[in-house]
C-alpha cells in the first residue's frame, strides 16, 4: 500500500490541469438536454479531443492515451477541479466504449470508437422498453436477421440523450422464438435510419433529457452487431457492470458538489437554526471521501490485474443517495430561496445549481438499474442469499 | 499510488483467521463469562507468539518493525472472531506508546515493561483520558495512566479498581484511581501530549478496523439464519424487505473499510496528520457495525432478542466499541472543524492530500 502518487503521475496531474485551466469554457455551459446546450457540449467535446482528452484510458489508436485507471482519476479530478462540463457523450465513452473495446472487432472499433473520442458521433442508449424496465430480460423490440442485415421493428424508452444522439445502442430480440435472456443481441442503430421516429421525453427539468424510440422496420447492417448473435445479454451484463461499477460516476464529480456544499455551509452556518445540519455537512463530505477512497481502491486492483465483482452494485446505491443528501442539505441551508431559479449572475452564484442537481438526483437512485435491483442484485450474488 | 495489501500482509491475516477459527469460537467465549479472569490465556500465549504482540514496535527494541498497514487486516479479523482478550489494544496502542516514549527519551522503565510485553510476560493497560474505564483492568500489570498531557507508568500494585459491568459480558471494566508521583512519571511536556495524541489515533484506529470485522461477521451470521429459517413453506431470506435489509449493511461495510485501511496508512506514515484519516474511519466503520447489528438482530426476529443467540457476542462489541477511544460526536467534531477551516484542503484533487506526501491535508 501506497498512498501517494508517483512522480509520473504528478507529472500527469500538472499536465492535465495546465490543459483544463487553458481550455475548460470560462462561464458554464447551458443544459445539454436543450439544442443550445447539446451544440455547446458537442464543441466541448471536440475541443477534448483535440487535446487527446476524450476518453485517457483508451489507446492511443482510438484516440486515447492508454491510461491506467489510477490516472483516469487524476484527469477526472482534474477535470471536475477546473469545472469541466458534464460529458454529453457519457453513455458512448463511458458505457459502450469499454463494451466494444471488448467485444467488437477490429474494424468496428476502428468505425466507432475513433468517431467516438472526436466527438463527432453522440450516443444514446436504447436498454428500457414499456414492457421491461427493471426486467430487462422481458425486452421484446425485434430484430429479425435478414441476409446481411437486421430488420428491427418495436419500441424502446427512456432512452437517454436519444433526442439528439446519432447512434443508439441496445438489446434486440434477433430470435422471435427465444424468452427472457436468450436470444437477444447487441445492436449499434444510426438514428437517422429510415423507420425511426424519436418522440421527445420531458424530465422532471422540463428538458427532453430522454425519449422513446420507434422502429418501424429499421434496416441495420449486420456490422452494426457486436459479439455474436444471441450473446446480447451477457454483453449487456458488461455494459451494465462499467455503468455502475466505475466509469459513469467518478468520484470527482461528487467532491466538487461536496466541496461546493462545505462552502455554502461556511457562509451560512452562524444563520442556521437546524443543528443537525452540521452532522449532514460532515456526514456527505465523509461519504464523498469514502467514494472516492472505495473507487481508488477497485481501480489500483483492477489496475494490478483484479476484476470487478458483484459489489459494484454496492457503488451505485451509494453515489445515488449521497447525491440526494447533498442536495438536500444545500436546499435546507438555503431555506425558503431554495426554490427560485437565479435569475442574475449575483443570484445564481448564492443559489448555485443546487436546485438543477437536486432534480437530476432524483433519478440516480432509479436509473442504470433501480437501487432495489442493486439490492437484490447484492443480496443474491455478493452475499449469496436464496433467489427463491 | 497503490491501494492493495501484500502478499505478506494478507497471508499474516490468513495465519490469525486459522488460530481465531479454531481458538475462539462463539461457544469458548461464552464459557470465559463464566471465568474469573474472562481471558483465555492459552490463547493469549499464542497471539504473542504470531507475533502480534510486538509487531508494531522497531526492531531495535526487540519487535518486528512492521506498521499499522500491516496490522489493520489483523484487527479487524480480531473484530470477525468478537475477539475478547485485548489483542488489538496491546499491540496497537500499548507496545507503540511504550516504544514512541523508548525512542524519544530512552526510559528504561519503560524499555523493560515493553520487553515483557513483546515476550507475553505481562500485560498493559492504557488509561486514555476520553475512556472513562479500563478493559480487563484486573489482569493488568502495569497501568499507562494520564495526568494532564503526562504519561504515567504505574505498577498493578499501585492502583485501585472499581469494577463495573459493561453490557457486553466479554468485557471487563474498571474505574481506575491512583497518585501521580515523581517515581511513576514516564513522559511529560511536548512528549507526553504527543504520545497521548498518537494513542488516541491509534486506539480509534484499532476500534474502526475491530468494528468493520464485526459488521461483516454479523451480516454473515444473518445470511445463514435467512437461509435457514421457514416461515411460509420457504426461507426468509428470498423475502426482499429481508435481502434489503441485509444489502443496506454489505453497502456500509463496502464503504467504510477503504477509509479504514487509508486511515491505518496515515498513522503509519504521518502519525501527526491522521487525525481527520482516524475520524472519518472510525465514524463510518461504527455507523456501518450500528446497522449491521440493528438489521441482523432484526432478521433474527425473536431468536435475536435472546441471550442463547450467539449474535449479542458481536452486537453488544459493536455497541461499546463504537463509543469507545472517541463516540461518534467527538470524531464527528473534528472533521468539522478541520471542514470549517478557510484553509482546509478540500475538493476533489485533494483525495490524498496534496498527494506528493502521506495525507498532507
Amino acid at each position: 500500500m501506497e498512498l501517494i502518487y508517483t512522480a509520473k503521475q504528478n507529472q500527469f496531474r500538472a499536465e492535465v490541469r495546465d490543459w483544463m485551466n487553458a481550455n475548460v469554457p470560462a462561464k458554464p455551459l447551458q443544459n445539454y438536454d436543450t439544442q443550445v446546450g447539446f451544440e455547446q457540449h458537442i464543441a466541448w467535446e471536440k475541443t477534448l479531443a483535440a487535446g487527446n482528452w476524450g476518453m485517457v484510458t483508451w489507446p492511443k489508436e482510438y484516440g486515447g492515451r492508454d491510461c491506467s485507471l489510477v490516472e483516469w482519476l487524476i484527469f477526472e479530478e482534474e477535470y471536475y477541479r477546473a469545472g469541466g462540463p458534464f460529458r454529453v457523450n457519457q453513455n458512448g465513452v463511458f458505457l459502450l466504449g469499454p463494451t466494444l473495446m471488448e467485444y467488437g472487432t477490429p474494424a468496428q472499433k476502428a468505425r466507432f470508437l475513433t468517431k467516438m473520442a472526436a466527438g463527432e458521433e453522440m450516443w444514446a442508449q436504447a436498454w428500457s422498453e414499456p414492457g421491461a424496465g427493471s426486467d430487462m430480460a422481458a425486452i421484446r423490440c425485434k430484430a429479425e436477421p435478414d441476409g446481411d442485415d437486421f430488420i428491427i421493428s418495436g419500441q424502446k424508452i427512456w432512452s437517454t440523450r436519444a433526442v439528439y444522439a446519432d447512434y443508439a445502442f441496445g438489446l434486440f430480440r434477433t430470435d422471435a422464438a427465444s424468452e427472457r435472456h436468450h436470444g437477444l443481441s447487441f445492436i449499434l442503430v444510426p438514428l437517422d435510419s429510415p423507420g425511426v421516429t424519436v418522440r421527445p421525453i420531458a424530465q422532471l427539468d422540463g428538458e427532453a433529457g430522454f425519449a422513446e424510440i420507434f422502429f418501424d422496420d429499421v434496416r441495420v447492417s449486420r456490422d452494426h452487431l457486436i459479439g455474436a448473435e444471441g450473446e446480447g445479454w451477457k454483453i449487456a451484463m458488461a455494459t451494465a457492470g462499467f455503468e455502475r461499477g466505475l466509469m459513469l460516476r467518478s468520484p470527482a464529480r461528487f467532491q466538487n458538489t461536496s466541496k461546493r456544499l462545505v462552502e455554502l455551509y461556511r457562509r451560512h452556518r452562524h444563520d442556521l437554526l437546524d443543528a443537525s445540519l452540521e452532522d449532514a455537512v460532515v456526514r456527505c463530505y465523509m461519504d464523498t471521501e469514502s467514494y472516492a477512497l472505495s473507487t481508488y481502491q477497485t481501480a489500483s486492483r483492477l489496475d494490478a490485474g483484479g476484476s470487478i465483482g458483484p459489489e459494484s452494485s454496492c457503488n451505485k446505491i451509494f453515489w445515488s443517495l449521497l447525491d440526494i443528501r447533498m442536495h438536500q442539505t444545500a436546499m435546507n441551508i438555503l431555506g425558503a430561496r431554495a426554490e427560485v431559479e437565479p435569475r442574475s449572475e449575483a443570484e445564481h452564484s448564492e443559489l448555485g445549481r443546487w436546485l438543477d442537481g437536486f432534480l437530476f438526483s432524483q433519478s440516480g437512485p432509479i436509473y442504470a438499474g433501480s437501487n432495489e435491483i442493486q439490492r437484490n442484485i447484492i443480496a443474491e450474488r455478493m452475499l449469496g442469499m436464496p433467489r427463491r | 499510488m497503490d491501494f492493495t495489501f501484500s502478499q505478506d500482509q494478507l497471508m499474516f491475516q490468513e495465519a490469525l483467521t486459522t488460530l481465531l477459527a479454531s481458538e475462539a469460537p462463539a461457544d469458548r467465549i461464552r464459557a470465559r463469562w463464566q471465568s474469573d479472569s474472562g481471558l483465555d490465556a492459552a490463547l493469549e500465549q499464542q497471539l504473542v507468539e504470531l507475533g502480534l504482540a510486538g509487531m508494531l514496535v522497531p526492531e531495535a527494541l526487540g519487535g518486528l518493525g512492521l506498521d499499522a498497514t500491516d496490522f489493520i487486516k489483523l484487527a479487524e479479523t480480531c473484530g470477525q472472531f468478537a475477539l475478547p482478550e485485548p489483542a488489538v489494544e496491546q499491540a496497537l496502542v500499548a507496545a507503540p506508546l511504550l516504544a514512541d516514549i523508548c525512542t524519544a527519551s530512552g526510559a528504561e522503565r519503560a524499555e523493560s515493561v515493553l520487553g515483557e510485553l513483546i515476550g507475553g510476560g505481562c500485560r498493559v493497560a492504557v488509561g486514555h483520558i476520553l475512556n472513562p474505564y479500563i478493559n480487563f483492568a484486573a489482569n493488568a500489570d502495569y497501568f499507562l495512566l494520564g495526568h494532564g498531557g503526562d504519561v504515567h507508568l504505574l505498577p498493578a500494585a499501585q492502583v485501585t479498581l472499581s469494577a463495573v459491568k459493561s453490557v457486553d459480558p466479554s468485557r471487563r471494566l474498571a474505574a481506575v484511581s491512583w497518585q501521580p508521583s515523581k517515581a511513576t512519571l514516564l513522559a511529560d511536556g511536548e512528549l507526553g501530549a504527543a504520545c497521548w495524541r498518537a494513542a488516541l489515533n491509534r486506539g480509534a484506529l484499532g476500534n474502526a478496523a475491530q468494528l468493520i470485522g464485526l459488521a461483516d461477521a454479523m451480516v454473515k451470521q444473518a445470511v445463514a439464519y435467512a437461509a435457514d429459517r421457514q416461515q411460509f413453506g420457504k426461507p426468509i431470506g428470498v423475502n426482499q424487505a429481508v435481502k434489503h435489509l441485509l444489502a443496506d449493511c454489505a453497502v456500509q461495510i463496502e464503504f467504510a473499510r477503504p477509509p479504514v485501511y487509508r486511515a491505518a496508512y496515515t498513522v503509519a506514515q504521518a502519525a501527526t496528520r491522521a487525525d481527520w484519516a482516524v475520524s472519518h474511519a472510525k465514524v463510518v466503520a461504527g455507523e456501518a457495525a450500528q446497522l449491521a447489528a440493528r438489521n441482523c438482530i432484526q432478521v433474527f426476529g425473536a431468536m435475536g432478542y435472546t441471550w442463547e443467540c450467539d449474535l449479542q457476542i458481536w452486537a453488544k462489541r459493536s455497541w461499546v466499541l463504537d463509543r469507545e477511544w472517541g463516540d461518534p460526536g467527538f470524531h464527528k467534531n473534528r472533521v468539522h472543524e478541520w471542514l470549517v477551516q478557510p484553509n482546509a484542503l478540500i475538493g476533489p484533487e485533494y483525495t490524498f492530500g496534496r498527494g506528493d506526501q502521506p495525507h498532507a491535508h
